[in-house]
């Protein structure tokens, strides 16, 4: 028998709907793997008492035959992602003792569909890093290999689904933030079309491009929360307010058509990434769907694009953290600019220091110009060429990053190394697609590789359909 | 000292009257317990993200309609960065180089002389809080965060503090009638900054200062005719003007540099990543536009030539947006305009003012004026007794009628009623009576005031007069 923390989330679900297992059961079983997995410090925060409480009220609404999505079913929240009297802290010391004071639409949305939420995932502090290494509360470490980084931003969410520390996670991807972990850890991550998921309570780091999606053992399951969380919300105005299922639903690949552009396969990118993407994109081909040769031109500008415009955004995001109000302030101020310029210094991590002097840097009078207005230009050219590339075919398929999890520690002080981790995904969260992460193969010391299929906006489900055919047969 | 040409162009800001904030749904309302018009929006908790209010958005280009601005049809918002305590988000949102209104202008008459200041935009924006200063601390207060606020700059073709307070009279005139906003200075509502250089004629443009909040036409005033002496001063003393932001104590009368140019700050002005662009379609524009009612200047006109009404009267009709439509809806009702005018302007406009308050509280419709002024004219109440009708009225939706009945005021014009009173009143006074046989034709007002006041008021005076002088002339 399965043990209770290895069933995938439907599974689970249909467990509690059968009254087969109690949502306090399934609550406990996780509380417990939470425990146990301590050491890979993926939660920030994990809410036993609340979660127990939540499970006891599910468990009475099951009973009285009440149905909801998620009824009973445990999750995990990454830490930008605010909790009405939970404290969220976007792994800032700047931020460790703030409890907002309402919850964001999505988690709304995971409590309207009877989710227990067991915790609070680390995370890289505000989102930068591609690793989960720069937080205040110690590094993430990988659900595969505990010596290695779990990705990031969001390696505390995949490296708890990966142990089996949730059935799901909330994650959110500004440049690859959902789908890199995702891969590092070998689980499945959506990072939808931007607009897609309301971004209201997302603390932003980049509001143009920052995403919420979920991350999950199998494709179905993803598929399963992405329904529950997506959708137009009138507390943000920039959520999409049309259909959200502009792709389609299919179980075979006949008709079907992938596009490669030869942009995705550079010279440096190891040949063990390079081959395990080429067998899927060989999986694909061989199940009847046609692959279809294509160009990203401005690829190559999307790296520097995004580190001007995501630092910034990031560099006025992240100015309300100035020690008056919520959050820390740090002692012996003797006056207005000793608060600001000591909290800040004193609370602020390397990194987020890092991207808010770039973003104050582009943005100042006599530099805008060269940096964000062209950064700007670049945007609208990096979307022109993956439309251009998605009028001819059904998806884009690419690797996720150009290697497997580092060992902790090696790229700490070398940030310049660690932003080409994100050559691949940054243009998606560019040209605002959906970007979906899975598994397609491990390297030589049985590290997962992932692959990226880009979609159409608002063609999730064509991605989706893709993904669940490759998990289906495309992984023997 | 004349030799110099004073060049000012104004920054007003004025804040819009709707009913909730720009991007949350807290209340706009002035005052309130420190802190008690926030939620997580408009204190700037993070996560949260800024909604527009639509009506602000109407409001603005209300504005722009009236000073006859080109309305931009796509708009779009943007962020000014800086660290302030009152400022919660650290970024005022707010609109850089796509504002709602372009360009419009207003024409008012200064010292006798018709005058035209051409704007150059109006956009919209929020407010910051405030700092409460007290007991060597420091506390600060977000209830007026997210109000929205217009922003109106003016070409730099004003020349005189004289000019500066009457165009601002004028547009305060044409925002209180456009019923954006209420223009009161004593709460804060419009505030204006005041872009000052001189340089003699004939010579290009000298340095400019800029003087920052000025919250009172008398504080423009003053601190444009300070700022002149003061750049005067130093030209005549062989200095040179440096271009800074200075600010006017009105304690003292005076003005002092704040920063210079080297120190201003870099707002990093960049499009706000939270909110969509306005956009605008030429119907949106027109009907907006079509909600504009009259304005001051064009009902000014139509009192003297239409209604033929004296420009005094007009002037004073026209000062309260309120004043105007009331006396415009009595007159629509048939009453007569000059007698309208002159109630209105008596008895409305005295009853109306509160001590200490700007403006007039009109507390009667004009319906129920209308059938004031009727009832009068029917000789169905005199005058005096009307002012007890109106205070009977007044903020209540009784009609004129049932308060004369309530307070049994209605007028006794019965000639046999009033003639059995006079003869009582004579018999009861024969010494008035002998005085106006010999002559004294002054008694004859002594007797009507008699009988007024036997029957409060309620007799017609006109009927009470003759039959007076009848009575007496034939007993």
């Amino acid at each position: 028998m399965t043990a209770l923390t290895d069933k995938t989330l439907l599974e689970i679900k249909s467990d509690l709907a059968a009254k087969r297992v109690s949502s306090t059961e399934v609550t406990k079983a996780i509380l417990g793997q939470i425990e146990d997995m301590k050491h890979l410090n993926a939660y920030v925060t994990v809410c036993a008492d609340q979660a127990l409480a939540s499970a006891a009220e599910a468990d009475a609404r099951i009973a009285a035959g009440e149905d909801a999505p998620l009824l009973g079913v445990p999750v995990a929240v990454k830490d930008n992602i605010c909790t009405d009297g939970i404290r969220t802290t976007c792994a800032s010391r700047f931020l460790e003792n703030y409890i907002p004071p309402y919850d964001a639409f999505v988690v709304k949305k995971l409590k309207e569909a009877g989710a227990v939420i067991v915790g609070k995932t680390n995370m890289d502090e505000f989102a930068m890093g591609s690793a989960s290494d720069f937080s205040a509360f110690g590094a993430v470490k990988n659900a595969v290999d505990p010596t290695r980084v779990a990705g990031g931003s969001s390696g505390g969410s995949a490296s708890a689904v990966a142990s089996r520390q949730c059935y799901a996670a909330l994650g959110s991807d500004t440049g690859g933030s959902i789908r890199q972990p995702a891969a590092f850890n070998g689980v499945v991550g959506l990072k939808p079309t931007y607009s897609a998921v309301s971004r209201y309570g997302l603390i932003a780091f980049a509001s143009s491009l920052d995403q919420i999606g979920p991350i999950t053992r199998t494709v179905a399951d993803c598929k399963y929360v992405y329904d529950i969380i997506k959708g137009h919300d009138k507390m943000d105005s920039t959520s999409y307010d049309g259909d959200l299922n502009q792709g389609e639903t299919f179980g075979t690949l006949k008709g079907r058509k992938i596009g490669v552009a030869k942009e995705f396969f550079p010279s440096a990118l190891s040949s063990e990434i390079k081959s395990a993407v080429e067998k899927a994109i060989g999986f694909y081909e061989a199940n009847g769907a046609e692959i279809v040769e294509t160009s990203i031109q401005s690829f190559d500008m999307a790296l520097a694009c995004y580190y001007i415009l995501s630092s910034a955004e990031a560099s006025s995001n992240l100015s309300r953290y100035d020690g008056i109000k919520y959050g820390k302030r740090a002692s012996g101020c003797k006056n207005l600019r000793d608060i600001y310029y000591k909290s800040r210094t004193e609370f602020f991590g390397p990194e987020v220091k890092r991207r808010i002097m770039l973003g104050n840097f582009v943005l100042s009078s006599g530099y805008y110009d060269a940096f964000y207005l062209r950064a700007s230009k670049a945007r609208t050219l990096i979307k022109q060429d993956f439309e251009d590339a998605l009028a001819k075919c059904d998806a884009l398929i690419c690797p996720i990053a150009p290697t497997t999890a580092w060992k902790i520690g090696r790229k700490v002080n070398n940030p310049a190394d660690a932003y080409l981790e994100d050559i691949f995904t940054v243009p998606v969260n560019i040209a605002g697609l959906p970007g979906l992460s899975l598994k397609c193969g491990e390297d030589k010391d049985g590290l997962p590789i992932g692959m990226q299929l880009i979609g159409r906006p608002y063609c999730e489900n064509t991605l989706l359909s893709l993904g669940e055919i490759f998990e289906k047969g495309g992984r023997a | 000292m004349s030799e110099y040409i004073v060049t000012i162009g104004l920054e007003v800001h004025c804040e819009l009257k709707t009913e909730s904030k720009l991007f949350c749904s807290c209340p706009n309302k002035f005052g309130g317990e420190p802190n008690s018009h926030t939620c997580p929006i408009c204190s700037g908790h993070p996560g949260t993200m800024p909604v527009i209010n639509k009506k602000a958005v109407e409001y603005a280009i209300k504005a722009g309609c009236a000073i006859g601005s080109r309305i931009n049809k796509f708009s779009k918002w943007d962020r000014k960065n800086y660290f302030y305590p009152d400022l919660p988000k650290a970024w005022q949102t707010s609109q850089y180089d796509l504002p709602l209104c372009v360009g419009g202008e207003i024409s008012f008459e200064v010292n006798g002389e018709e005058k035209t200041v051409h704007m150059n935009r109006i956009h919209l924006e929020e407010d910051a809080g405030k700092l409460v200063h007290s007991g060597g601390h420091t506390a600060v207060d977000y209830n007026r965060c997210g109000v929205p606020l217009i922003e109106c700059v003016t070409e730099p073709e004003i020349h005189s503090a004289d000019e500066a307070v009457a165009f601002l009279e004028e547009m305060i005139s044409i925002f209180r009638y456009s019923g954006i906003s209420d223009c009161k200075m004593q709460e804060g509502s419009i505030r204006a900054d005041v872009n000052l250089s001189i340089a003699k004629r004939g010579e290009p443009l000298g340095t400019r200062t800029e003087t920052k909040n000025l919250n009172s036409l008398r504080s423009v005033r003053r601190a444009i005719e300070a700022e002149i002496a003061r750049q005067t001063d130093v030209l005549e003393s062989g200095g040179r003007v440096v271009q800074e932001t200075r600010h006017f104590d009105d304690a003292s009368g005076t003005g002092y540099g704040m920063r210079s140019k080297e120190d201003a700050q870099d707002y990093r002005y960049f499009p706000e990543p939270d909110l969509m662009p306005v956009v605008m379609t030429d119907e949106d524009i027109e009907r907006i536009k079509a909600t504009l009612p009259e304005l001051k200047a064009a009902r000014r006109k139509r009192y003297t030539e239409t209604l033929g009404l004296s420009a005094y009267d007009a002037e004073q009709l026209t000062d309260e947006p309120s004043v105007a439509d009331l006396f415009d809806g009595t007159v629509a009702l048939g009453a007569n305009p000059k007698k309208a005018a002159n109630y209105v302007m008596s008895e409305i406009m005295r009853k109306g003012k509160t001590e200490g308050e700007d403006g007039i509280t009109v507390g009667v419709t004009a319906k129920q004026l209308a059938e004031i002024l009727a009832l009068v004219d029917k000789g169905e109440i005199n005058l005096v007794a009307s002012k007890d009708v109106l205070d009977k009225i007044w903020q209540s939706g009784m009609s004129a009628s049932e308060a004369v009945d309530a307070l049994g005021l209605r007028q006794n014009n019965d000639v046999g009623e009033i003639e059995k009173l006079v003869r009582d009143i004579i018999s009861a006074n024969p010494g008035p009576a002998q005085d106006f046989r010999n002559g004294n034709e002054k008694v004859l007002s002594f007797f009507v005031g008699q009988l007024m006041k036997a029957t409060r008021g309620k007799i017609n005076p006109k009927i009470a007069g003759e039959l007076v002088r009848k009575l007496l002339t034939c007993s």
